[in-house]
């Protein structure tokens, strides 16, 4: 037993090693250097210091440091010294202004307190645009981001303004002589004055190019209204007119051709009168647009091409000879039928990225005379052109460019053929970027000016013909920062501030009679459609430019019959590629969000990611999965993808029902680096595959090794079968059967007798005639699931962001969440019948399985579920201390500092709407979104207590909003009308899905919805009362 | 024999009583003497000056301070120049007359207009800011009004002489006190040295008596720790008790942490909600006007202090004088004034040329009413809607030289008044509904805060 000998390490083993005897003996090789720190004996014994003052002082200290607990701090209040006017502290003020930052476009209100703008809020009065997405609810808190330029750079040096002015100016003035091209590389503006000041500059320094760049491209819709109406714009639509809407892979309730067309769409979507809209989708990717469709065909892109050119030629009754398969051409055919009925009342849209394919919708709009289509108010909102960025890229190569001045774009990230573009910046003299972070670009270039969040700009838009949008700045810039139009101001030499610019431009070209001030109080004007002529288009600088390449460009733009030929051959060889805009992320602008990236896609329920799409066939032949593990996360296969012999490694992989075999999907704005927090730096860079500005690319994918971990917020992707979730119906039931048979009530056994259960109650009931009684209606046809109203809700509320990692585990804090169901069979109703067909545990269990295998083409459902606010409530009765509890107005109270942390509340919510605070999440810096630093913390509501570690939080129906509009009637002495009451998400949402009201008011419009025959409550059967009440679901697909 | 030893106390007690009422009541009749003084010194010179002019100083003082004094004082540049000796002096310096002053009094925009040439230049001097016009001012009044500029101010020695008599006044105050605690010192002593002699008297007569003191015989008995350790029951029946009454102390104590009842820090100016809101009786509002429609009460911007304090730049101090306790404190009239120049160096008011220098240092108030964060308290809601007075929650501010948290801000002290205040439902059309809905319900006419769902858990903490 002796002989035998442990060993730690090799060296051990040798026995002369001096450093194994000397640990063999002592625990430290080295002696502990004590007498540093203690000193010599002599000096040790000379102290005074000895134990027990040693003592004393711990003693002390530790007293004094407790009693020092108990004092309150002391705080400061620090009046202004000449209070604005218009500030009163607690008291909101809003502001209307524009958000055109290239890719986002709308009339917007801003809310601040004490000058700070906290909120986004639609704004009601503009005809056109008013209404906010999740990027445009989120941007508020990109104005507060930590990581922004405080001031311009040269070489990523510090310098002052009045530098880099004269080194630009002396540069610009140099080029002016010898005739060297000055670049303007720019975002679309859509706006008259900085139109006419970039002509201006043109003037002023001569051999001036300003081109119009847009990250995701809407080039062959230009092109093709261009060619065939002579203004290089995109045309108006307005879905709320059109009785059948046919789209082949137009995502129009996304971000298609600027978006903004999902409040139309919806006010059609809504039955009246037993009718709706009727939409038919094709499409490869499952999108926002698809999701919502009546009926949803996926198909690939070169198919979906052929059935365009096929339904061209089947309208026109002319022959076209296209291959598709017979369910396809029957589908078209079905197609056909319906347009040709509904006549003027159809439209046809598209989104693939071909000239042929849009030029063949236009027309076939034209052909029907479709009263949803307007191309007399085409829309600005997309400017950029391709070839011109292309013929840049080629002139900085061949040394031709002087200077390049870019704004508002990042062509390093955004361009695929960045390293050539970097080349070329190499080539230029003088290189200016004007940027309101450190990026890709401001990398490469010399100069990097700081510019203004638009939240500190003045501008102005006209986003449709003749309906202009004005943007003002709603905060002093809180850095030293400058927006490109005034440093073009004062590159001409020019003492202008471009307020005054704006101003002049305004009075003399848009306001004619009307007021400044109005236009700049109401954020919009509209000009009365005889006054608009020509010279107000925003653009004629590009527009003009854009004629000189026509006779090189014009042949891509060919006639109908040679397009429906093009088109009707069109095929593509193995895998088709679909690149798209995300909902939370567009572009990619806003890619340092944490609002954003946390926000759970509609579609996939995926945040903090992006990811490459595929279809359960392809998957399974391909070899990808996706499984859900023991800790309650989604993994993913990676995939390596290539187009063209460009790759793009380690792209995780989602298997997507609904995804058309064949194609794949990816989307943009992810994969950034460069100026971002740690934790942002989320997903690929999906712009280094979109070669040619094309949307869909010819792809070859394959399995790459390792397991990528999803942030996925909702694992079940059926509804299993739990139809009192989701109610739904078709058109015909809904119009030919009574309510109780397609909204069907849940029936209980009482005293052995089935009775419904909302007739049935353990409680006493609570007089709540009294007074106002809030409620909720959500309305499941006119949601689209946008997610406009989480990030509303997120900005309302101060929810924080948690991260990655937190929202793996299920650790989310959302107080709305937009839940995503597909059925599994054709239809949810289907679900049931299976689901109840169970017979024993094994098949239930295998049963259940099989349902969770997503269909290959399933329905889709959105249902926004926050706090139901039930009268009773379950999680009130759990509670230990009381902490949440109910009021007579019907909102669930929720008393943070009284919550002691059991999760009770949370363990018995049927809805699973209760949040726990598991980590402190402000001044965290373990959490480093924004709620961590001074400048993050300028968004917080100042309203809405920011919840500390270990208690509960959820939706309070927004209860600092309602108990402010009773307090401002109170004030005013009068009542209170309908449509005052409102919440973060109701006034977020103008698609009217969710409406919020006061039901003791028998005039207001909740009260109306509550006695609709579509109304009811999420698991009714529970029995407990909610506040918040949903409507049946009706998709009209009756016909076909 | 003993009743009338007691009676015969009394008697001295009363005699003793009116010495001392006597001796402050001098100190008190002293101090009304100056004031009655002063003024009449005041009033003389007034005379003397109506002897000199020819209107009427005293009317005109009134005039001047009804009219005037917002923007002119008598010896100072404010708004406008100084008005001392006006007439004389633009008689002097620019050989104008009364007729001149009329005119520019009655319509000073006409005078510039008309391209007087005076008018022009003092316009122009004054920043450009036009004189209000008195078209109301009769030249009588007028004649008033310079009657009083040109009236000498009251002779310094009159109010040296006021502030002497003063000076005597609270010696002969503080001499009486002296004089009364003295005589109390004396008859204590005189009282010890009594009993000392009582008892030295009685210890002797007993020794003489042969009486034996008691004190030996005690010495052999148990003590009383040694009866109280070996008494268990009696032990834990203490313990017990002790251990109850520290955790009643301690549960006192801790209940009090965080509530700052009382809190009264110093500020970086001495703003003296006495001065304003008592003496000078400025509506609270005037200055919290947020309150009115804010959640915040608001502490005034230094603008709004400007309104007033661009005229009032020294303290003039009460109609009284400053009392003993002022006094004691140190807050005479310079020290406000001292304060006030506070004000403008923070504000960037050059007092010299009227005018703002555009480099202003925000006043660093130290918040004195801090409510929790999860506490939301909306101030218009009780001033606006419920018409509370704001002394309901702060107490006497009218009477607090400094502000000091008065009301104890808990829950507790929430809810009570919720319980116990009638809403203020009277044209309110907001209310009329619900009122007539709850009265019905609860069977009262006047509803509680509480009755109107004012205990709700969210209805402060959300």
């Amino acid at each position: 037993m002796a002989s035998k000998k442990y060993w730690k390490s090799e060296a051990e083993l040798n026995p002369n090693d001096a450093i194994v005897e000397t640990l063999g003996q002592n625990e430290f090789p080295e002696e502990i250097p004590v007498d540093e720190f203690l000193g010599d004996k002599e000096n040790l014994s000379a102290s005074t210091t000895n134990r027990r003052d040693f003592l004393k002082y711990v003693g002390f200290s530790t007293a004094a440091a407790s009693l020092a607990a108990c004092e309150g701090p002391v705080r400061k209040s620090i009046p202004y010294v000449v209070k604005p006017e218009q500030i009163i502290p607690g008291v909101a003020n809003y502001y209307a202004t524009t958000i055109a930052d290239g890719y986002d476009f709308a009339s917007i209100l801003i809310k601040t307190r004490e000058g700070r703008p906290i909120k986004v809020e639609n704004n009601k009065d503009a005809a056109t645009k008013g209404n906010s997405n999740a990027r445009i609810q989120a941007s508020v808190l990109s104005l507060y981001d930590s990581t922004r330029l405080q001031g311009p750079l040269a070489n990523g040096e510090p310098i002052e303004w009045a530098a880099l002015d004269t080194a630009v100016k002396g540069k610009l003035g140099a080029f002016k002589a010898t005739g060297k091209q000055i670049a303007l590389l720019t975002q679309t503006y859509a706006s008259p004055s900085t139109a006419k000041l970039v002509a201006e500059f043109k003037e002023f320094y001569g051999n001036v190019n300003h081109i119009t760049y847009d990250a995701i491209s809407e080039d062959a819709a230009l092109s093709a209204f261009e060619a065939r109406f002579g203004e290089r714009a995109l045309p108006s639509y307005d879905f709320e007119k059109a009785e059948v809407i046919v789209s082949f892979g137009a995502d129009f309730l996304g971000d298609w051709q600027g978006g903004g067309f999902d409040s139309g769409y919806s006010k059609g979507r809504i039955p009246k009168n037993g009718k709706m809209s009727r939409h038919i989708q094709f499409e490869s990717n499952m999108s926002l647009t698809g999701a919502n469709a009546d009926k949803r065909i996926p198909l690939k892109p070169s198919e979906q091409k052929k059935a365009l050119a096929s339904l061209f030629g089947k309208l026109n009754n002319s022959s076209v000879n296209v291959d598709l398969s017979d369910t396809i051409n029957k589908a078209v055919d079905d197609v056909v039928a319906e347009i040709k009925n509904a006549g003027k009342n159809a439209v046809v849209v598209t989104g693939l990225d071909d000239v042929n394919a849009q030029a063949v919708t236009l027309s076939i709009n034209e052909m029907l005379a479709s009263s949803a289509f307007d191309p007399t108010a085409p829309r600005y909102i997309r400017q950029g052109n391709t070839k011109t960025v292309n013929a840049l890229i080629k002139d900085m190569n061949s040394g031709k460019v002087g200077a390049l001045i870019m704004d508002g774009v990042n062509p390093m990230y955004t361009l695929p053929n960045a390293s050539e573009f970097a080349e070329g910046v190499a080539k230029v003299d003088l290189s200016v970027t004007f940027s309101t972070n450190w990026n890709e670009t401001t990398e490469i270039t010399e100069f990097t000016a700081a510019s203004n969040h638009y939240l500190e700009s003045w501008g102005d838009a006209q986003f449709v013909k003749g309906h202009y949008s004005l943007m003002q700045p709603t905060i002093k810039e809180l850095f030293d920062t400058r927006q490109f139009q005034q440093a073009l101001l004062q590159w001409m030499d020019s003492d202008l501030s471009y307020y005054d610019y704006l101003k002049e431009t305004w009075s003399t070209g848009v306001l004619g009679e009307a007021s400044w001030n109005k236009a700049l109080h109401d954020g919009v004007f509209s000009m009365k459609a005889d006054s608009t002529d020509d010279s107000s288009a925003p653009n004629d600088d590009s527009a003009a430019q854009t004629m000189d390449e026509q006779s090189e460009g014009d042949s891509s733009v060919a006639p109908i019959s040679a397009a429906i030929s093009t088109l009707s051959s069109s095929s593509a060889d193995g895998m088709e590629l679909v690149l798209y805009p995300k909902t939370g992320m567009g572009d990619g602008k806003q890619a340092n969000n944490p609002w954003l990236q946390e926000f759970p896609d509609p579609i996939s329920r995926v945040s903090w990611d992006n990811y490459v799409c595929v279809s359960r066939a392809d998957a399974s032949t391909l070899g990808f999965v996706n499984e859900n593990v023991a800790n309650g996360g989604l993994n993913g296969s990676y995939a390596r993808l290539t187009v063209n012999g460009v790759s793009l490694e380690n792209v995780p992989v989602i298997i997507q029902p609904g995804q058309a075999a064949g194609t794949l999907g990816l989307s943009f704005g992810y994969g950034r680096q460069v100026g971002m927090k740690a934790e942002m730096q989320t997903g690929v860079n999906a712009y280094t595959l979109y070669q040619g500005f094309s949307n869909i690319q010819n792809v070859t994918i394959e399995k790459a090794s390792g397991t990528h971990e999803f942030a996925c917020v909702q694992l079940h992707n059926t509804l299993m079968g739990r139809g009192d979730i989701i109610k739904e119906t078709t058109l015909e039931i809904f119009n030919t059967k009574d309510h109780s048979e397609w909204n069907h009530v849940p029936q209980v056994s009482l005293n052995h007798q089935e009775v419904p259960a909302t007739t049935v109650d353990l409680w006493d009931s609570f007089d709540r005639s009294i007074g106002h009684h809030f409620n909720m209606s959500i309305d499941l046809n006119a949601c689209t699931g946008c997610g406009a109203c989480v990030i509303a809700c997120h900005a309302e509320n101060n929810v924080p962001v948690v991260g990655k990692e937190e929202v793996r585990k299920s650790r989310d804090m959302h107080w709305l969440r937009i839940d995503r169901y597909y059925s599994s069979e054709d239809s949810f109703d289907q679900d049931n019948i299976k689901k109840d067909e169970f017979s024993g545990i094994s098949e239930t269990k295998s049963g259940f399985e099989e349902m969770e295998l997503a269909a290959v083409n399933p329905q889709v459902a959105f249902q926004p579920v926050m706090c139901q606010h039930c009268n009773h409530a379950p999680c009130e009765t759990v509670c230990p201390v009381a902490a949440t509890s109910h009021s007579r107005q019907g909102q669930n109270h929720m008393a943070y500092n009284r919550c002691v942390g059991t999760r009770y509340c949370a363990n018995n919510c049927p809805y699973k709407v209760r949040r726990f605070n598991w980590f402190l999440l402000n001044n965290n810096d373990e959490f480093d979104y924004h709620f961590n630093n001074d400048l993050g913390k300028m968004v917080i509501n100042p309203d809405v207590t920011v919840r500390s570690r270990g208690v509960i939080e959820k939706c309070s129906l927004c209860i600092q909003m309602t108990q402010k509009t009773i307090l401002d009637a109170k004030r005013e002495g009068r009542e209170i009308v309908d449509g005052e009451f409102q919440t973060a998400c109701s006034n977020a949402c103008s698609n009217g899905a969710i409406v919020f009201g006061d039901s003791n008011d028998e005039e207001s419009q909740v009260t109306e919805l509550k006695k609709n025959d579509r109304m009811y409550h999420l698991l009714e059967s529970v029995g407990t009362k909610p506040n918040v009440f949903y409507h049946v679901k009706v998709r009209n697909t009756n016909k076909a | 024999m003993k009743k009338v030893l007691y009676r015969h106390q009394i008697s001295k007690l009363f005699t003793f009583t009116l010495v001392v009422f006597l001796l402050l009541s001098n100190a008190l009749f002293a101090q009304e003497e100056t004031t009655e003084q002063s003024s009449e010194a005041e009033t003389e010179v007034v005379e003397e000056a109506v002897d000199s002019g020819s209107g009427d100083a005293v009317k005109g003082k009134q005039l001047f301070n009804q009219n005037c004094a917002a923007c002119h004082a008598l010896n100072r540049k404010m708004t406008g120049p100084a008005l001392a000796n006006v007439e004389a002096r633009l008689a002097e310096d620019e050989g104008l007359d009364k007729e001149w002053l009329y005119a520019w009094i009655k319509n000073s925009a006409g005078m510039i207009s008309s391209g007087d040439a005076y008018a022009n230049k003092i316009y122009a001097e004054y920043n450009q800011a036009a004189m209000t016009a008195f078209p109301t001012l009769s030249n009588t009044d007028i004649d008033d009004i310079l009657a009083y500029t040109a009236a000498t101010p009251p002779a310094p020695a009159a109010a040296v002489a006021a502030t002497d008599a003063g000076q005597v006044a609270t010696d002969s105050s503080g001499l009486s006190n002296e004089i009364i605690l003295g005589a109390l010192v004396l008859i204590f002593a005189l009282l010890v040295m009594m009993l000392i002699l009582v008892n030295n008297t009685l210890q002797r007569i007993a020794e003489a008596n042969g009486v034996a003191m008691e004190r030996d015989k005690v010495a052999k008995r148990t003590p009383i720790w040694k009866a109280f350790a070996q008494n268990q029951f009696l032990v834990l029946v203490s313990v017990i008790f002790l251990l109850l009454a520290s955790a009643y102390f301690a549960y006192g104590w801790m209940m009090q942490i965080g509530i700052d009842q009382g809190y009264a820090p110093i500020q970086p100016i001495h703003y003296s909600h006495k001065v304003h809101a008592g003496d000078n009786k400025i509506e609270c509002k005037y200055c919290h006007s947020s309150a009115r429609v804010s959640k915040h009460s608001g502490i005034p911007s230094l603008n709004v202090c400007m309104n007033c304090h661009k005229s009032i730049y020294e303290y003039k101090g009460n109609p009284e004088g400053p009392s003993q306790e002022d006094l004691a404190n140190g807050y005479t009239n310079e020290f406000y004034t001292g304060e006030i120049k506070k004000l403008y160096k923070a504000v960037g008011w050059d007092e010299e040329n009227q005018q703002y220098t555009g480099e202003s240092q925000p006043v660093e108030w130290v918040r004195i009413h801090n409510l929790p964060d999860l506490a939301y308290f909306n101030h218009s809601q009780h001033v606006t809607v419920g018409g509370i007075e704001c002394q309901t929650c702060h107490g006497p501010v009218e009477e607090m030289e400094i502000m000091y948290q008065y009301s104890s801000l808990t829950m507790g002290w929430c809810i009570n008044c919720h319980r116990e205040t009638n809403v203020k439902v009277e044209d309110n059309a907001y209310y009329a509904k619900i009122h007539e809905e709850l009265s019905k319900k609860y069977g009262v006419e006047n509803l509680t805060a509480a009755q109107m769902g004012g205990l709700e858990c969210g209805k402060c903490h959300y």
